[in-house]
C-alpha cells in the first residue's frame, strides 16, 4: 500500500510537529536562558529571544558558584549524585536479579504471597515512612550521610528491580534450567551458569531505570541530608532556584547540568528506558 | 534433609535479606508512623503519649484551625490535580500514540521528543516551568505573560500559579502546575498506548476494513476497546504518582499564597521537618497512604488474579 500525501496525512504531520514544538518549549527556555549573559537575562524585553552570542559564563557560575554573592557551585553536588547513584544502582540491581530469579524459578511456599507484599513497597507514598526512617538512620549512625541515602535507595529499589527481573526471567525456558540441574547444578550453579549469562539485557533495563530514578530523586535526599556539601544535585538545584537573588541564567545552566546525565542515557538507550517504564505497570 | 528440600530452603534464604528489609522499612515503618500519628509528638524530642484519634480529628475539624483549613484545601487540590492531570495524560497520550501509529516518517524522532521529559527530574521540570509561568509585574512582565504582551494578546494575561482566585473549590493556580506535570508524564501514556497499538494484529484491522469499517470505525470498534486494560494500568500508575506528588510542586510554586497550590505531600514535609509537628506530619502521611492503598491494592489483587489464571 502506498501512502500519498493526502490532506489527512498532512494534518497528521502538522499535529505531530505542533506537539513536538510544544514539548520542546522548556528545552528552548533552558538552552536560550543558560546561554545568555546575566545582563541579557535581566532584560525582560528579550526574555524569549535567542541569546546574542554563546555566553558560557552561566555554566561557569553554576559549576563553580559565585562566592561573593554566596551562591554555591553545583560541581560537588554532581559528584555526590554520582557517589550516591552508582553504588545504589549496582547493589539494588544485584538484589533484584537474585530475588527475581528465585521468585520466578524457585517458588518456595509462600512466594506468591511475599512477592505482592514486596511490590506494594514501590507504591507507598514515602512520606509514610520518613519519620521512622530519619529516626532509625540516626540511631544506627547513618543519619545525614550519603551511605544512609544509598541504603535507603537500595531498600526501596528492591520491589521494582525484583519485578523487572522476575518478568524478564519468566521468558527463560525452564528446559535450560532442567538441563543444568541434570548436570548437577544447584540453585546457585544454575544462576551462575544459565541465568546470569542471559541477564545482560535485563541488567541494562534495570540499571538505566534505577540510575535515572535515583539521580532524579528529591524527597529522600532533601529530608535526610541537611549539609549542603553532601546534598545531591537535585537538592542543590532546588536551593539555587529558591535563593533570594535569582540569577536565572545560572539556574538554567544548573538545571541543564542536572538533567544531562539522565538525558544522555535516554537518548542513547531509549529503547531500554521505555522497557523499564512499561515494566513499572506490574504486568510488564 | 533431602536434596530438594535443602534447595528450597536455600531459595528462601536467598530472598530472606530482601524480605527482612522490606518487612522493616515498609511494613514496620508504616506501623511506626501510624503509632506516631496516634501520639502527642509535637517537637524535636519524640513523645509517644497516647492521643487516640485526636490528630485525625484536628485535621478534619471543619473550618476550625489553620491546619484543618489547609488540609481541606490540600484534599481538594489533590482531587482536581489528579482528575485533570490524568485526563490530560490519557487524552494527549492516546492521541499522540494513534498519530505515531500511522506509519510515520521520522517516528523515532517524534517518539524521542514526546518521551524525553520522563528522563529528567521533577526538580528540573519545576525550575523551568516556574520560569515559563512566572507572571512578573504589570511593568515588568515575565514568562508567558511577556510573550502574550509582545503579540498583543494582553487579554489572556493572568497571574498563573500566583493567582489566588478559585472556581468553587478549584484553585486556578493549579492549571500551570498540571500543565507541567502533564508535560513530564504524557510520554508514559504515549509509550503504553503505542505498545498496545503495536500488539493489535494487522489481520484484525484488515478484517474490520473488509467488513466496511472506515479508519475511524476501526479505531472506535476494534482498537480502543482493546486498549482498556492499558488505560487502567496507566490510571493506577499515574494516579498514585499524583496522589503523593511533592517534588514538582515544591520546586515550582511551593504551597502558594493561601495554599492555592498546596498538596498533602508539601504540608507533611513542612509541618514535620520544618515545624517539628511530628504527630501531625505522621497523620497526614497515613491519610496519604490510605488513599494510595485504596487505589493500588485492588489493582495488585486484580493483576495477580489474572496472572494466576493465565
Amino acid at each position: 500500500m502506498t501512502r500519498r500525501l493526502n490532506p489527512a496525512r498532512i494534518g497528521i504531520y502538522m499535529l505531530l510537529i505542533l506537539f513536538a514544538i510544544l514539548f520542546l518549549v522548556p528545552v528552548y527556555v533552558l538552552l536560550a536562558s543558560s546561554l545568555k549573559a546575566f545582563a541579557e537575562v535581566q532584560d525582560l524585553s528579550k526574555l524569549w529571544r535567542l541569546p546574542s552570542g554563546l555566553h558560557l559564563e552561566s555554566f561557569r557560575s553554576a559549576w563553580f558558584g559565585i562566592p561573593e554573592k554566596g551562591l554555591r557551585g553545583l560541581a560537588p553536588n554532581l559528584l555526590n549524585s554520582l557517589y550516591l547513584t552508582v553504588p545504589a544502582t549496582i547493589i539494588s540491581s544485584m538484589l533484584g536479579s537474585l530475588n527475581g530469579y528465585v521468585l520466578c524459578k524457585w517458588k518456595f511456599r509462600g512466594a506468591n504471597v511475599i512477592f505482592p507484599l514486596m511490590l506494594f513497597g514501590m507504591f507507598i507514598p514515602y512520606q509514610s515512612i520518613l519519620i521512622p526512617l530519619t529516626q532509625t538512620l540516626a540511631a544506627i549512625g547513618l543519619g545525614g550521610t550519603l551511605w544512609g541515602l544509598i541504603l535507603v535507595h537500595v531498600v526501596y529499589g528492591i520491589p521494582i528491580t525484583t519485578l523487572i527481573f522476575r518478568n524478564y526471567y519468566a521468558e527463560v525456558p525452564t528446559d535450560l534450567i532442567e538441563a543444568a540441574r541434570i548436570d548437577g547444578a544447584g540453585i546457585l550453579g544454575v544462576y551462575w551458569r544459565v541465568i546470569f549469562p542471559l541477564s545482560l539485557p535485563g541488567f541494562v533495563v534495570v540499571i538505566i531505570w534505577q540510575f535515572t530514578n535515583i539521580w532524579n530523586e528529591f524527597l529522600f535526599a532533601v529530608t535526610l541530608l541537611q549539609k549542603p556539601e553532601l546534598q545531591p544535585i537535585t537538592v542543590a538545584l532546588r536551593n539555587l532556584a529558591g535563593s533570594q537573588i535569582k540569577e536565572w541564567n545560572m539556574v538554567m545552566a544548573g538545571a541543564l547540568i542536572a538533567a544531562i546525565p539522565t538525558l544522555l542515557i535516554y537518548v542513547l538507550m531509549g529503547r531500554y528506558f521505555v522497557r523499564g517504564l512499561l515494566a513499572g505497570s506490574v504486568k510488564g | 534433609m533431602t536434596h530438594a528440600r535443602r534447595e528450597r530452603w536455600l531459595a528462601f534464604l536467598m530472598v530472606l535479606p530482601s524480605i527482612i528489609l522490606i518487612a522493616i522499612f515498609v511494613y514496620g515503618f508504616i506501623g511506626w508512623t501510624a503509632r506516631v500519628s496516634l501520639s502527642r509528638w509535637d517537637g524535636i524530642r519524640p513523645d509517644y503519649t497516647w492521643a487516640g484519634l485526636d490528630n485525625y480529628k484536628q485535621l478534619f475539624a471543619g473550618g476550625g484551625s489553620v491546619a484543618a483549613r489547609r488540609f481541606a484545601i490540600d484534599l481538594w487540590n489533590t482531587f482536581f490535580f489528579t482528575l485533570l492531570f490524568l485526563a490530560a495524560c490519557v487524552v494527549v497520550g492516546l492521541l499522540l500514540a494513534i498519530l505515531l501509529d500511522q506509519k510515520i516518517k521520522g517516528e523515532g524522532i517524534f517518539r524521542t521528543i514526546y518521551l524525553f521529559p520522563m528522563a529528567i527530574s521533577f526538580v528540573v521540570t519545576g525550575v523551568v516551568w516556574q520560569w515559563i509561568f512566572a507572571p512578573g509585574t504589570e511593568t515588568r512582565l515575565r514568562g508567558v505573560n511577556a510573550l502574550l504582551h509582545s503579540v498583543g494578546l494582553d487579554a489572556l494575561r493572568w497571574g498563573w500559579y500566583t493567582d489566588t482566585s478559585s472556581i468553587g473549590p478549584f484553585h486556578v493556580a493549579l492549571i500551570p502546575v498540571i500543565i507541567a506535570a502533564a508535560w513530564q508524564l504524557t510520554g508514559y501514556t504515549t509509550a503504553m498506548y503505542l505498545a498496545g497499538l503495536r500488539a493489535v494484529p494487522e489481520e484484525l484491522r484488515e478484517a474490520a476494513r473488509v467488513d466496511g469499517a472506515n479508519e475511524i470505525g476501526v479505531y472506535r470498534h476494534i482498537i480502543l476497546p482493546m486498549l482498556q486494560p492499558i488505560t487502567l494500568s496507566a490510571l493506577i500508575v499515574l494516579g498514585h504518582i499524583s496522589l503523593k506528588i511533592f517534588d514538582l510542586i515544591y520546586t515550582m510554586t511551593g504551597r502558594g499564597t493561601g495554599f492555592v497550590t498546596d498538596v498533602p505531600g508539601i504540608f507533611m514535609f513542612e509541618t514535620t521537618f520544618q515545624g517539628n509537628h511530628y504527630a501531625q506530619g505522621a497523620t497526614i502521611s497515613i491519610i496519604m497512604l490510605l488513599t494510595v492503598t485504596l487505589v493500588v491494592v485492588p489493582y495488585l489483587i486484580y493483576s495477580f488474579r489474572r496472572e494466576v489464571e493465565l
